[in-house]
């Protein structure tokens, strides 16, 4: 008599509650396939094993999932949450949810949702971001985050062309993603840099580590968008995770999460590529698509070793800018100084290539090492140049110094 | 408090004088005299230190004096030693869980549960373990300050060591349907295979019975102790006996109740109802005039010994289930029920039988007999 009671309580409480997916849990093994070894996602793992054994109605087999869970990681308030329902189903009573908890339970189920998601849908293993066009073989890795799943994903660069190596889960912004104003509590979406972990001493709330983010860029500050401060760090000490948006802007991840990125972040120049709208190709699919962007690229630089300054002045967008520059002022300082038409040799290497997410127009960050040599000056210096799709060919918006 | 109360009583071992310095204790016990309980209890012990009973009482004593530890010991020992018993594990839970650890309440109820799947007692504080630990579990998860305050209901200590037959085992519905007359109690002294020769048991049930049918709270227990030193093989054997009560489910469910019939169950409820409230003129006039009061004394006498034991204790509860009436003529009755007793630390169930006499309109007790 018992058991369809506990049963109907699973279903109607722990579900309706807390687990506001449609899950058919019809994949068993999924987790299991879907991880690579490097993962620290254990506590993940069995939060989403307890779960689906919930779905499964497999109350006890859930308790004792959540209990080893707990035993590891006594500080995931969902697993608190998921192990409260459950002791409330065993009590055969109903999981408390009150005015005060109401907010919090929200989150939790948010929190629930974007973890399960992650582990119901098929990961795209052999499929790349639709930003990572083209890795600097002095690239090791690349950090991409999707804010509309909660996720940041890890890829390694393998002769050149990025593989998975793992993803985590991640809270961001409190009002979302596309930052454009001081203290607007939203993270903001670009291509950035994480840079060195701070050394001075955080407070607890930080976390095991920050990496500050190189918001704003120039596009940024182009753009009018204002704002410091925004890190990559970690989880107060009792508190495994946080909710999905619950910072003030910066993105967050569990601590153990964080750790395992200490070695890819370690350079201080990791790509770290924040979109809100994350799509997936294939390796070959980003070289096509990368085709005619190197072409243009591979034009521009001859355009300038040959010093054809009106040639090469082609290649730069109406609404172009620099640093401290328009067109029009660009274009004065080149007509100046390529009049004499010096003899130059430039080469490009360790070319990045990463198509900026939410921008309208196709627009594509390119980084490269630009060696400069001509009869009076040699010069090695590494740049950041943003091309745009403008009227039916790559063209270059804004070039300076990475 | 105690939802589940036990008469039945058991000893290992114990002769009759024993049972008899049991049953002082006992008594010392009820009184609130538990200091001086404990003092004879711990002599008790000293010769006897195997008795499970003297044991048990002795954990709810300590536990009722709070000091948990020792109780703890107590009945961490009658586990070890009695691990089919289901009382120490039940009352180690509670223990546990007044010391908030949960994980271990919880586990000594499992293990309760497993010697008796249908022990009413052990699920019943297993769902509030259960419920607690949620509370603890949503103050971590919300980090809710008053968390504590939630679910924080009743937890029953068992005061017996063995559940009365059919009793505390299951919910009072299913024992509503037992429906044989002969009383748990009877029977269980049946299914005993008798060492003695039954014309020892005679005398001896005879002299008590007279004790018996004086309604006194305590007296009942004494013939079952008499009766189960004499046949009680193994106390496991009671305990799977009392597991499985003679049950028929058909029972005194069909049959509608006539007028007269209800006006007898209304005067029983009355009755009950007056000694709970401690109603004491109410209660006595629920006695006929010609009342045969228990071992012939005085009316007078009786009444002033009753009037004592309704109206002192601070709180009567008195529960009747399993009422069974059968109308002799029109002016005569029997009724048959299950009586739950609990005043103070004193819990018991009894089996008994009320002759009942019509009087201008009114049904009065002509005679009260316990566990027969």
């Amino acid at each position: 008599m018992r058991k369809p009671v506990f049963k109907f309580l699973a279903t109607a409480l722990l579900c309706s509650c807390l687990l506001p997916w449609n899950a058919t849990a019809e994949k068993p093994g999924i987790m299991s396939a879907s991880l690579p070894a490097f993962s620290a996602n254990q506590a993940e793992r069995l939060l989403v094993q307890g779960l689906l054994e919930i779905n499964d109605g497999k109350l006890r087999d859930a308790l004792n999932t959540i209990d080893q869970l707990l035993a590891a990681v006594p500080n995931f308030r969902l697993a608190h949450l998921v192990r409260g329902d459950l002791l409330m189903a065993f009590a055969q009573q109903s999981p408390i949810q009150d005015d005060k908890s109401r907010a919090a339970r929200a989150d939790f189920q948010d929190e629930a949702r974007v973890r399960i998601e992650r582990h119901l849908e098929q990961l795209h293993e052999d499929r790349i971001p639709d930003v990572l066009w083209r890795m600097a073989p002095d690239q090791r890795y690349a950090v991409v985050v999707d804010t509309a799943k909660s996720r940041l994903y890890v890829y390694q660069n393998r002769d050149n062309l990025p593989h998975y190596l793992v993803d985590y889960y991640i809270t961001m912004g409190k009002n979302g993603s596309d930052k454009f104003s001081e203290g607007d509590k939203r993270t903001p979406l670009g291509v950035y840099v994480a840079g060195q972990k701070l050394e001075r001493k955080l407070p607890d709330f930080y976390g095991e580590a920050a990496y500050p983010l190189s918001y704003p860029n120039a596009l940024d500050r182009k753009q009018g968008k204002k704002g410091h401060g925004i890190w990559l760090h970690g989880t107060p000490s009792d508190m495994y995770s946080r909710p999905p948006k619950a910072s003030d802007g910066c993105v967050v991840i569990a601590n153990p999460d964080l750790k395992s990125l200490a070695g890819v972040l370690q350079g201080g120049t990791t790509p770290f590529i924040i979109s809100n709208n994350l799509t997936w190709i294939t390796t070959k699919e980003a070289q096509q698509r990368n085709q005619a962007l190197q072409a243009a690229l591979e034009q521009w630089r001859q355009d300038w070793e040959k010093q054809d300054t009106e040639h090469y002045l082609a290649h730069y967008a109406d609404d172009f800018f620099s640093t401290d520059s328009d067109l029009s002022r660009w274009s004065q300082d080149k007509r100046r100084i390529q009049a004499s038409k010096p003899n130059v040799k430039i080469s490009l290497s360790n070319i990045s290539m990463f198509r900026y997410p939410s921008s309208p127009a196709p627009m594509v960050q390119v980084s490269f090492d630009q060696d400069y040599k001509s009869d009076v000056l040699a010069s090695r210096m590494k740049k950041q140049q943003y091309w745009v799709w403008d009227n039916r060919r790559w063209k270059i918006m804004y070039e300076g110094p990475a | 408090m105690l939802p589940h109360i036990v008469a039945l009583v058991f000893l290992l071992l114990a002769g009759l004088s024993q049972a008899a310095e049991l049953d002082d204790i006992n008594l010392l016990a009820d009184q609130g005299k538990t200091t001086q309980a404990l003092e004879r209890l711990n002599s008790y012990l000293q010769t006897q230190p195997k008795d499970a009973k003297a044991l048990f009482l002795k954990g709810v004593l300590l536990a009722e004096t709070e000091k948990r530890d020792e109780a703890i010991k107590v009945f961490t020992d009658l586990t070890e030693k009695y691990p089919h018993l289901p009382a120490p594990y039940n009352n180690l839970a509670v223990l546990y869980a007044y010391q908030g650890n949960y994980d271990k309440a919880k586990s000594a109820l499992e293990a309760a549960i497993r010697t008796h799947p249908s022990y009413a007692t052990a699920h019943e504080n297993l769902g509030d373990i259960y419920a607690r630990m949620a509370s603890e579990a949503y103050g971590r998860a919300l980090q809710l300050d008053n968390s504590n305050a939630r679910a924080k209901s009743k937890l029953a200590l068992i005061k017996d060591l063995l559940p009365a037959p059919g009793q505390a085992l299951n919910n009072p519905p299913t024992l509503a349907a037992s429906t044989t007359p002969a009383a748990p109690a009877a029977s269980k002294v049946e299914t005993r295979p008798a060492s003695k020769p039954v014309e020892n048991n005679k005398p001896q049930e005879a002299s008590k019975s007279a004790d018996l049918s004086k309604p006194s709270e305590a007296k009942p227990a004494e013939t079952a102790n008499a009766k189960l030193a004499e046949a009680t093989p193994a106390s496991k054997d009671i305990a799977k006996d009392t597991a499985k009560p003679k049950v028929s489910e058909t029972a005194v469910a069909n049959a509608a109740p006539s007028a007269s019939e209800q006006a007898v169950r209304d005067a029983v409820s009355h009755w009950s109802q007056a000694w709970a409230s401690q109603n004491v003129e109410q209660y006595l006039a629920c006695y006929a005039k010609e009342f045969k009061t228990p071992g012939g004394e005085s009316r007078s006498n009786w009444e002033s010994t009753r009037r004592d034991r309704v109206s002192k204790p601070a709180r009567i509860e008195v529960t009747l289930s399993n009422v069974q009436v059968q109308l002799e003529n029109e002016h005569q009755a029997k009724v048959r029920f299950t009586q739950f007793y609990h005043a103070g630390s004193m819990s018991q169930r009894t089996s008994k039988q009320l002759i009942m006499v019509q009087h201008q309109g009114r049904w009065l007790i002509q005679q009260e007999l316990a566990n027969r």
